[in-house]
């Protein structure tokens, strides 16, 4: 089992969902989250004194998946959050140890 | 239920409101037949209903009706008012002799009346605009504080409220002497004064302390009430400047201070007959200091003690980057803001026009257009200035620069052309930009809203600002002195100086009346919370009770206090 974890902009965040529901993903869960990375924060002015915007919002993305669709699921988070322009994110692959399911009890495959 | 049948039951129930309406009616109509009588023209219906004035004569006001008249028919629906409103409703002994003295009563009554209502509801307006104080701070300040500015704002109203009833209404008012648009104010009659160079210079009313029996007047009400929102606006202005950092046991004291014994003394000066009203009749300046609606002894009087308060206070932890250099520390609520500043505008419109004391006086319309006009040039001077600089309007800016147009008319209001009162509006935001530079990077001190350039700097230059250009239009008798008030500019040189005279006088009694209060209070009472506390967020803290508890993950309540034993250990 895999988790894979996309840090996409708040703006693509719908068109992340669709595309991932559309390759079979049936859970996810998502947190609004500041970070930066080669996209560049800037400078504003609040009454003439200057102040760093360096922290920009996205949203991350989680999602846990049998390896056999792993690579799909990439694909999808790729292709619908890019834009082209710095600052379209990142997605991190994990190998997942165990997934439980907590109403049930069952473990592993059966518990995504 | 299917629809159907809630469609039938619908219909049914409809049916049978419908015939209940109509039986109704067709009933009332049967137990009071003469409601279908036809109208009598109201004209021919005077000498009949005149008839019955005594019993119609409202019983509260003249002396008792003579021999009883037949009762008059009951007057008709009267749609247009054309009919509502006659010589019936003025109170005389014998109906086929009215007096002119009767008459006269009634006008004189209704003047006052009219006198009253208007002072006493421009007074609400001017009691709302704490709200848009309460608003405009919190927007600008951090939202783990909101709790806690808002409270202060909050509060002002009440120990104001009571520290006025208590004695300041007395030492401001005592001794104003017969307000004649308010009917008399007759006690209010005690001023007093000490002899210097051979003139009188009152100092404080001692009459009307807890408005007691000897104040227990019509107008004397009314006064309290107009007086009292105009002091609590004075009261609330330090709380934007010394907010985020100011603990509540040294608000509360603050409070009543101001209420008390501060505000009192410069209004006595100004508007209690005290002694800069008295310039004119002492040493000839104009008409002494004349300030229309309290740019100084309301705003600058404000704005002064905010100043003494920050300095005393000190910065916001960070606010000054280690080369003194100022930080940014935007505000958590711009629309919050703007809507105060709405409130507040609109409250103006309260404050200027309600400071005739008398509806009866139709100078209320140039007042409320000349404060208006003033309020759009103070804040499109701010924009084109912050535009200009930095190439974005600033939201706080633009809301600080209308706040500045608004407290610089204040004084003028009444004593001005309109395109005066715009170009007053447009150097006050013109001032109070640069003011909030000059506060911050020249002073270094930290006023997070503002609060002592738009009130203190603009309550400044709004009083000599009357000294200029006061056209002579208005104020014949202001302060005692015959004539209307004119200014520099219309060749009377020395009602500005009687302007820079209250203005200094402002200046240095509250800076170092102030100054040695936060000194004394920080000694006894600790004026400022701790860091920790400051890093933490007033809210928990100082109030017990967060502006945002729902802004967390779990269980609700989140913030990084941890009660006041773990605090020093947290650190």
């Amino acid at each position: 089992m895999k988790k894979i974890e996309g840090i996409v902009r708040p703006h693509v965040f719908e068109a992340v969902k669709t595309a991932l529901q559309e390759v079979g993903i049936v859970g996810m869960t998502i947190t609004e989250v500041k970070g930066f990375g080669r996209q560049k924060g800037h400078t504003e002015s609040y009454r003439g004194s200057e102040y760093k915007v360096d922290f920009l919002p996205k949203v991350k993305v989680e999602v846990v998946v049998a390896d056999d669709i792993a690579e799909k699921v990439v694909a999808a988070f790729v292709s619908s959050a890019r834009t082209g322009k710095f600052g379209d994110g990142k997605v991190f692959v994990t190998n997942l140890a165990d997934v439980v399911r907590i109403r049930t009890g069952e473990h592993g495959e059966e518990a995504l | 239920m299917s629809l159907r049948r809630r469609m039938f039951i619908s219909f049914g129930l409809g049916a049978v409101l419908t015939l209940g309406v109509f039986g109704l009616r067709s009933l009332s109509a049967q137990q009071a037949p003469t409601s279908a009588a036809p109208a009598s023209p109201s004209t021919a219906a005077a000498p009949a209903t005149a008839a019955a004035t005594p019993e119609t004569a409202a019983p509260a006001t003249t002396a008792a009706a003579p021999a009883a008249a037949p009762a008059a028919p009951p007057k008709p629906a009267d749609p247009t008012g054309a009919a509502t409103g006659t010589a019936a409703d003025v109170p005389v002994k014998d109906a086929a002799k009215p007096t002119l003295v009767e008459v006269m009563d009634t006008v004189g009554h209704n003047k006052i009346a009219i006198n009253i209502g208007w002072t006493l509801i421009t007074g609400f307006l001017v009691m709302f605009m704490q709200a848009g104080f309460a608003m405009v701070e919190t927007g600008f300040t951090r939202a783990k504080n909101a709790a806690h500015t808002m409270s202060m704002n909050f509060m002002v109203y009440p120990i104001g409220m009571l520290g006025y009833w208590i004695c300041g209404f007395a030492l401001q008012m005592g001794g104003v002497g017969a307000v004649a648009s308010l009917g008399g104010t007759p006690p209010l009659t005690n001023e007093f004064t000490i002899t210097l160079f051979g003139k009188a210079f009152g100092l404080f009313g001692t009459k009307g302390f807890f408005l007691g029996p000897d104040s227990y007047d019509v107008g004397v009400f009314a006064l309290f009430l107009f007086q009292m929102v105009f002091m609590d606006t004075t009261v609330t202005i330090p709380t934007g400047a010394m907010a985020e950092r100011w603990r509540w046991n040294s608000f509360l004291v603050y409070g009543f201070f101001m209420s008390m014994f501060a505000y009192p003394l410069y209004a006595n000066w100004v508007w209690g007959g005290g002694w800069l009203s008295q310039l004119g009749t002492n040493f000839g300046l104009g008409h002494g200091h004349v300030d229309f609606a309290g740019s100084s002894v309301v705003h600058m009087v404000g704005g002064v003690a905010a100043l003494a308060g920050a300095i005393v206070l000190g910065p916001r932890i960070g606010k000054f980057a280690k080369d003194g250099k100022p930080v940014a520390i935007p505000g958590h609520h711009i629309p919050m803001a703007i809507v105060g500043t709405f409130i507040l505008a609109f409250g103006w419109f309260g404050f200027n026009p309600g400071s005739t004391l008398a509806g009866t006086d139709l100078r209320i319309a140039v007042v409320a257009t000349n404060t208006m006009l003033a309020s759009a040039g103070g804040a499109i001077a701010a924009m084109v200035i912050m535009m200009s600089k930095y190439g974005k309007p600033d939201p706080s800016m633009m809301a600080n620069g209308m706040l500045a147009g608004l407290v610089a008319i204040t004084a003028p209001c009444a004593f001005v052309t309109a395109p005066v009162a715009v170009l007053i509006g447009v150097i006050a935001g013109i001032l109070v930009v640069f003011s909030v530079f000059f506060v911050e990077r020249t002073l270094k001190v930290d006023d997070p809203v503002g609060a002592i350039s738009v009130h203190g700097v603009n309550g400044a230059w709004g009083v000599l600002s009357l000294g200029l250009f006061a056209d002579g239009k208005y104020g014949d008798g202001w302060n005692n002195v015959p004539g209307t008030v004119s200014g520099l500019f219309y060749g009377n040189a020395k009602q500005f100086v009687a302007q820079g005279i209250g203005t200094v006088t402002c200046f240095v009694f509250v800076f170092v009346a102030f100054y040695v209060f936060f000194k004394v209070l920080d000694a006894i009472v600790g004026n400022r919370v701790s860091a920790e506390t400051e890093m933490v967020g007033l809210d928990l803290p100082e109030m017990g009770a967060l502006a945002y508890p729902e802004f967390a993950i779990s269980s609700g309540m989140s913030s990084e206090y941890t009660g006041d034993a773990n605090q020093e250990k947290a650190g």
